[in-house]
């Protein structure tokens, strides 16, 4: 079956003005600039380009894993196996091209496949058996973080080929370095969006999240779409493990240790719902650069890092209690 | 049946453009936040990367660091990682430091590897990076060192635990750190060569990440498998006091020879009270205090510290042991920190 979309022609400027102001993006974005012009007041070190980019890489590594884990949870689902399945795939790059066992390409190729597979296995756990989501990725966060600890032997993997840093390199923009890793990053924020918004598959993901049973009864293949909602999120995770290694040269088996939590802490102040069916990658895209945006202007004020943990965690509480009240609205 | 996807292209539009803002901004934004030149306020600004937050052992030397920044005009801030070993986050904190436009950073690197292409991209920009208590791999990624020397604690303990067997024959279990991280590696090391041992000595070995629980854990275990250990070598006080526990609930605490490195206060309180026989003192607030003013001298004429520096360590016992030089919980407790 084809979803419908809403014709075009019915959004007229004012509905659209309505439909902003009710968005589940508008909270997070109205927070986010609302802390971009309290730090841009408080230091003058913040509203640089530099620093903008700065911000930009510093979340592209959780950004990418949290665009997987916002599809699972429109899916009514969660995934606490990301920042492991992440660190394996980031190992097996690493090792594979480091000790020339393959070429730097196919290294990468196979990390985030064998990332892929993990995602796939996830899947058909959650739907096959059927077992709960939080149980098969607990389990496989402490498999992922076990197999990665066993095959890396506990070392750090360096002195790796050009390839695999590559997507650290920066270019020039204006006066500004640019992180080749950051265009990815929101590359695959929009992509993932216009698939999400203008695709039957996008359509159907959010039945899914809503009612599995209507979506079923509506002819949506749940169980296919399940498995590969989990197996495109674990190829996601696939492409973090190369931003990973980009981003800092080597290959950490010590990496990614909270991350899971830091994806959905991002998911959440994105305004998707943990109950499913609503919610956006953009949302998503706002709620990392929040957490972001705030790590780096409390250290330019220089305010001890256990501040900016305290205020990430009150804001996911608040975008929680915004989320349920305006559910209750809805009802 | 429920409302499908609320993303209308039009709104799509507009939160693609607030996700590009970012990139907008940084072509119209005015500058690189990439000068370090001199802070507006004319203190000197220091960075400050500890491995965590919470660990009593950065808490002093953030302390210690805090102190030295205001009997030296200099204006400190500090950062750290979520958790020991979590690298990105110190990645992070050197960046933003960086762009806040600091001298020199200090920092205790949480993997000695993973962080110096970090280190170097600070170092290219002119500011001075000096490690402390734990040294990077290769070493010479940073300007300086200000640190124990690991080994040599080790090998105090070491020598004590000989000496105070006084010839029995030893089962020795080592309650160690971490794979792979350094410090852990040398004590670890320095203690064996200290007592003339090798690993083929050691009857158990078990990592416990410095934490009690995970060493009461470990020294139980230890127990199951040999019975008849009477030597325990530990990565830090807390990691000994969780032995003790554990020796303890056997009645095994007063024939078993618990030995240790740090020289906290509760250890140090520990070793006088006769739960730990001995322990290897070192000074983190010295360390910091070193790095901070190596940071402002900098500043002033711009001479960089270089080097390693060792800022010392005491094996602190109220059992002394003859050929074994020692200083009594007395002045463990005077100097001791957290």
């Amino acid at each position: 079956m084809t979803a419908t979309t809403t014709p075009y022609a019915e959004l007229k400027a004012p509905t659209t003005a309505r439909r902003l102001l009710t968005a589940p993006t508008t909270g997070p974005l109205v927070a986010l600039l609302l802390a971009c012009a309290f730090f841009s007041l408080s230091t003058d070190q913040f509203l640089t380009g530099g620093n903008f980019s700065l911000i930009v890489q510093q979340v592209m590594v959780v950004g990418t894993l949290a665009i997987g884990q916002t599809l699972i949870i429109l899916t009514a689902g969660i995934d606490l196996s990301c920042g492991a399945v992440m660190a394996f795939g980031s190992i097996v790059i690493a090792k594979m091209a480091a000790e020339g066992s393959l070429p730097p390409l196919a290294a990468i190729a196979l990390g985030i496949v064998v990332c892929g597979g993990f995602g796939l296995v996830n899947g058909l756990l959650v739907q096959k058996i059927p077992l709960p989501p939080f149980i098969v990725t607990l389990g496989m966060l402490n498999v992922a973080f076990a197999l990665t600890h066993i095959y890396s032997e506990e070392q750090t993997v360096s002195s790796l080929p050009g390839p695999l840093t590559a997507l650290g390199q920066t270019f020039p923009l204006g006066n500004t370095d640019i992180t080749y890793g950051s265009l990815v990053t929101i590359a695959l924020f929009l992509l993932l969006a216009y698939a999400l918004s203008s695709t039957g598959w996008g359509q159907h993901v959010y039945a899914l999240g809503n009612s599995p049973e209507a979506a079923r009864l509506n002819g949506i293949r749940t169980s296919r779409l399940t498995i590969g909602v989990y197996t495109v999120a674990g190829l996601l995770y696939g492409i973090a493990a190369l931003l990973l290694i980009s981003r800092t040269g080597v290959g950490d088996p010590q990496a990614g240790q909270t991350d899971n939590l830091d994806s959905i802490t991002a998911v959440v102040l994105g305004g998707t719902s943990l109950f499913g069916g609503r919610g956006s990658v953009l949302g998503t895209f706002i709620g990392v650069l929040i957490v972001g945006v705030f790590r780096n202007g409390l250290q330019l004020m220089g305010v001890a890092s256990i501040y900016q943990t305290l205020i990430t965690g009150v804001l996911v509480i608040l975008a929680v209690t915004v989320d349920q009240l305006s559910r209750k609205k809805a009802r | 049946m429920s409302r499908i996807s609320r993303l209308p292209s039009s709104l799509l539009r507009v939160t693609a453009c607030t996700g590009v803002a970012a990139l907008a901004l940084t072509a119209c934004g005015s500058g690189s936040g990439s000068d370090t030149a001199s802070s507006g306020s004319g203190s000197v600004k220091v960075g400050l990367i500890t491995k965590t937050d919470t660990n009593p052992f950065f808490v002093k030397m953030k302390e210690g660091a805090e102190k030295a920044a205001k009997e030296n005009g200099a204006q400190l801030s500090t950062a750290a990682g979520k958790f020991d070993g979590d690298n990105a986050g110190q990645v992070t904190a050197i960046e933003n430091m960086v762009a806040a436009g600091v001298k020199g950073i200090l920092i205790t690197p949480s993997d000695s590897k993973a962080i110096v292409p970090a280190i170097e991209k600070a170092r290219a920009k002119g500011v001075l990076v000096i490690a402390l208590d734990t040294p990077t791999e290769p070493e010479s990624a940073v300007d300086a060192l200000f640190a124990t020397d690991n080994l040599k604690a080790g090998e105090l303990i070491g020598e004590y635990a000989k000496a105070a067997m006084k010839g029995k024959s030893a089962k020795i279990a080592a309650l160690d750190l971490a794979p792979g991280v350094s410090v852990g590696v040398q004590r670890h090391n320095g203690f064996l060569k200290g007592f003339g041992a090798t690993d083929k000595d050691v009857v158990c070995a078990q990592d416990t990440g410095g934490d009690q629980a995970k060493g009461q854990t470990a020294m139980e275990n230890c127990l199951q498998k040999e019975p008849g250990i009477n030597v325990v070598y530990t990565i830090n006080e807390p990691a000994a006091l969780g032995a003790y526990t554990a020796l303890k609930a056997k009645g095994r605490e007063k024939d078993v020879l618990i030995v240790s490195v740090d020289g906290g206060c509760t250890g140090t309180k520990a070793v006088k009270d006769g739960k730990i026989a001995a322990t290897s003192q070192q000074y983190p607030l010295k360390m910091a205090a070193e790095g901070v003013k190596a940071v402002v001298t900098f500043a002033k004429d711009g001479k960089k510290a270089s080097g390693y520096t060792d800022t010392g360590v005491t094996l602190i016992t109220d059992k002394a042991q003859d050929g074994v030089t020692s200083k009594d919980t007395a002045y463990g407790l005077e100097n001791c920190w957290g």
